[in-house]
């Protein structure tokens, strides 16, 4: 037998992306997805509304726990991400949350990445050990020490595709193995990546939480967050996740994983998670979101084009110390990256230049096109320096040991002709300099 | 819930409700490489109207221990023995796909007196294409990717679940995907090999197809249809063959009124 015989027809990425989630509006025939801009949904009769509560009827009941526009954004990830289902947030850490919460409780213990986005190391390192949850942090390019981390009360690993500001890769095949083996789920954040670069879920990750704020909107106009469920994780096998196997008193003693088989961290997410914690997206910013995915495909190719040829003009400059990007043969990941990351290592890269901090001030403000802000995954290019900002607080020793240079600038290069950012940033490393 | 038959652990869910004595039963049956999972909606439904409800993990699938029964005879043999040893009295057996074939061979024995069928999805025969068996047979996880392409009709491919955030497409393959090693090939060899004597049939009974149907095509089943004692027929525009997921309110509709009109509402 031939594998061509076997081979099926697959819906196509570009498909999914306009179409997957979504049918045209039933009532009105409207192409686009409508905006149920409404909080609650009217039951046809008594028994309905009940048979929605006790999950015995498919359906709506208020906005925090579903919506039928988020609904279409939910079942889209989740298609490009090869998952069962999605959850959409208020935002990325809202999802972050939200994945932690729902397997994690009072003593709980988690291991993560030691290089990732400022928010989450803060919700990681300082936030939730008031609540009893805590994080041993671990190299990511040493997926060894995720393994001798673990510990008999740990619930999850947790890393980034691409790491901050290093922009490690993280070995998502080996470290879901070393999780796996110890009846542990990979979670992991691929916002700098979205599902046209990479998807997490086939490589061995369990769940995926994107910020839909970056690369899959576009445009920087709304916040939001998306939590994917791979279906993946055999919870059945582990003893480690008594929200999933046990009854569930807030639920009349379901029991998830019984009733749902491969949905159920997405239910229990859902039925415990967004009715108690409450961090919903609104349907206007599912709608923005949806506009940004259907051409996710066109705007990550033109990011990677532009980012290949921002690495090599800076690479050029006299003022550039170093550049750091995976697709760099210098960088450390270089070969995962290639493997991993075969279409492109992401469009957000930092570089190091002389001068050192007021080098970085006057960089930045020097910029004309390209914006200074708080931000990555835009349309537009953006850029920052953490130590004139978001770290200017710490000394120049204090930076070192974060592994920020003084002089690092981080670029989340978007959508604009390149020859103009070009332009744009030959004229600010100049003025950099002078003193 | 568990009980023990051949010697063997049997899991069987209840809906999350207690069986109770002097309560009408309601049995659900499912498909080949599938598991009481797909049953979820209805059983809750049902058990909280107050019936005695089982969907049992047929032996090797899911959660139930036991080798492997490789005709639909050994299958109705086994639930009836199931059936028996919870005490359950003139169930009424609600099948999908496989599962309706060994729901209609119960019911063609009439011993367990069985009270009414619904078939999902059915057909008699129920040819099974080589390239599916042969891929089945190898243990190739493109033969989950198969069965879950054809098993999905052009929407349903697309989405648009009536369960909010549920990709119906990823949740369907993922399901399947969890089998064991043969599951699905012996299963399949159940459904292509059943011969079953509908003549014997006398209970009431309901079918659904889906008119999108391309593992048990709606043709097929309304032939099998034809040879019931006045069937109440369902069809289902525009639905595939995974129609608990692609119309799971319509098929609850169903069912409750086949149900409650047989003047079992408890």
């Amino acid at each position: 037998m031939s594998d061509d015989k076997r081979s099926v027809p697959e819906t196509g990425f570009d498909t999914l992306s306009l179409h997957g989630g979504q049918r045209p509006d039933p009532t009105t025939g409207a192409r686009a997805t409508p905006i149920y801009q409404s909080a609650s949904f009217v039951f046809p009769d008594t028994d309905f509304a009940v048979g929605l509560f006790n999950i015995e009827r498919a359906g709506h009941v208020y906005s925090r726990l579903s919506n039928p526009t988020n609904a279409v954004l939910e079942e889209r990830i989740a298609a490009l991400e090869g998952g069962v289902g999605a959850i959409a947030t208020a935002s990325g850490q809202a999802a972050t949350h939200l994945a932690i919460a729902t397997l994690c409780s009072a003593g709980d213990h988690i291991v993560a990445s030691r290089s990732l986005y400022g928010g989450t190391h803060n919700l990681l390192d300082y936030t939730l050990p008031r609540f009893g949850i805590d994080t041993t942090f671990v190299d990511p390019r040493s997926p060894g020490q995720f393994k001798s981390a673990i510990k008999s009360n740990t619930k999850l690993l947790f890393g980034e595709i691409l790491g901050n500001p290093g922009l490690e890769v993280l070995d998502i095949p080996t470290i879901s193995e070393l999780g796996h083996g110890a009846g542990l789920p990979l979670v992991v954040d691929s916002t700098f990546a979205t599902p046209w670069l990479c998807k997490p879920i086939e490589l061995g990750a369990d769940l995926v939480i994107h910020s839909a704020t970056k690369f899959l909107s576009g445009h920087g106009a709304i916040i939001g967050g998306l939590l994917v469920d791979g279906g993946t994780f055999d919870w059945r096998s582990s003893v480690r996740f008594p929200t999933l196997l046990e009854p569930y008193e807030g639920f009349h003693d379901l029991v998830f994983e019984e009733e749902f088989g491969p949905l159920a961290f997405l239910m229990r997410a859902r039925k415990e998670g967004m009715r108690d914690f409450g961090a919903c997206m609104a349907p206007t910013t599912a709608f923005y979101a949806l506009m940004g995915l259907e051409t996710l495909s066109l705007r990550m190719q033109r990011h990677v084009d532009n980012t290949r040829a921002i690495v090599r003009f800076l690479e050029e400059q006299n003022e550039v110390i170093q550049v750091i990007h995976p697709e760099l043969p210098t960088h450390p990941d270089h070969e995962l990256a290639k493997k991993l990351l075969p279409k492109g290592a992401g469009a957000v890269l930092c570089m190091v230049i002389k001068g050192g901090r007021e080098a970085g001030r006057k960089f930045i403000e020097s910029l004309s096109l390209i914006s200074h802000l708080a931000n990555i995954g835009d349309a537009k290019t953006l850029v920052i320096h953490p130590a004139s900002t978001t770290h200017h607080r710490m000394s120049a020793d204090a930076l070192k040991a974060a592994g920020i240079d003084e002089g690092l600038i981080r670029i989340s290069v978007g959508l604009e002709d390149v020859d103009d950012l070009k332009t744009d940033l030959k004229s600010a490393l100049r003025r950099s300099q002078r003193s | 819930m568990r009980t023990i038959v051949n010697s063997q652990s049997v899991f069987f869910s209840t809906g999350t409700q207690q069986l109770r004595d002097n309560r009408p039963w309601v049995v659900f049956i499912h498909g080949a490489a599938m598991d009481h999972t797909v049953w979820t909606h209805p059983a809750r439904f049902f058990a909280r109207h107050g019936y005695n409800v089982v969907a049992p993990d047929l032996p090797g699938h899911g959660r139930s221990d036991g080798p492997l029964l490789s005709d639909v005879e050994s299958l109705a043999d086994w639930l009836h023995k199931v059936l028996t040893t919870l005490q359950c009295q003139q169930p009424l057996l609600i099948g999908h796909s496989m599962g309706s074939l060994i729901a209609l061979e119960c019911a063609a024995r009439q011993d367990s007196d069985t009270q009414g069928v619904a078939l999902l999805g059915p057909s008699m025969p129920m040819p099974v294409t080589e390239v599916l068996l042969d891929a089945a047979k190898d243990n190739d996880s493109a033969a989950y990717a198969m069965a879950n392409f054809w098993s999905h009709s052009h929407q349903g491919k697309l989405g648009a679940n009536a369960n909010p955030g549920v990709w119906m497409f990823g949740s369907g393959y993922r399901l399947m995907n969890q089998c064991d090693k043969d599951v699905f090939h012996t299963d399949l060899n159940v459904c292509q090999n059943a011969r079953l004597n509908l003549d014997s049939v006398t209970c009431p009974t309901l079918v659904l197809v889906g008119e999108s149907d391309q593992m048990t095509p709606m043709r097929a089943g309304l032939s099998l249809a034809e040879q019931l004692p006045n069937p109440q027929i369902v069809q289902l525009p525009g639905s595939g063959h995974a129609m608990l997921n692609e119309r799971p309110n319509e098929i609850l509709d169903a069912l409750r009124d086949f149900v409650f009109a047989l003047a079992l509402n408890p």
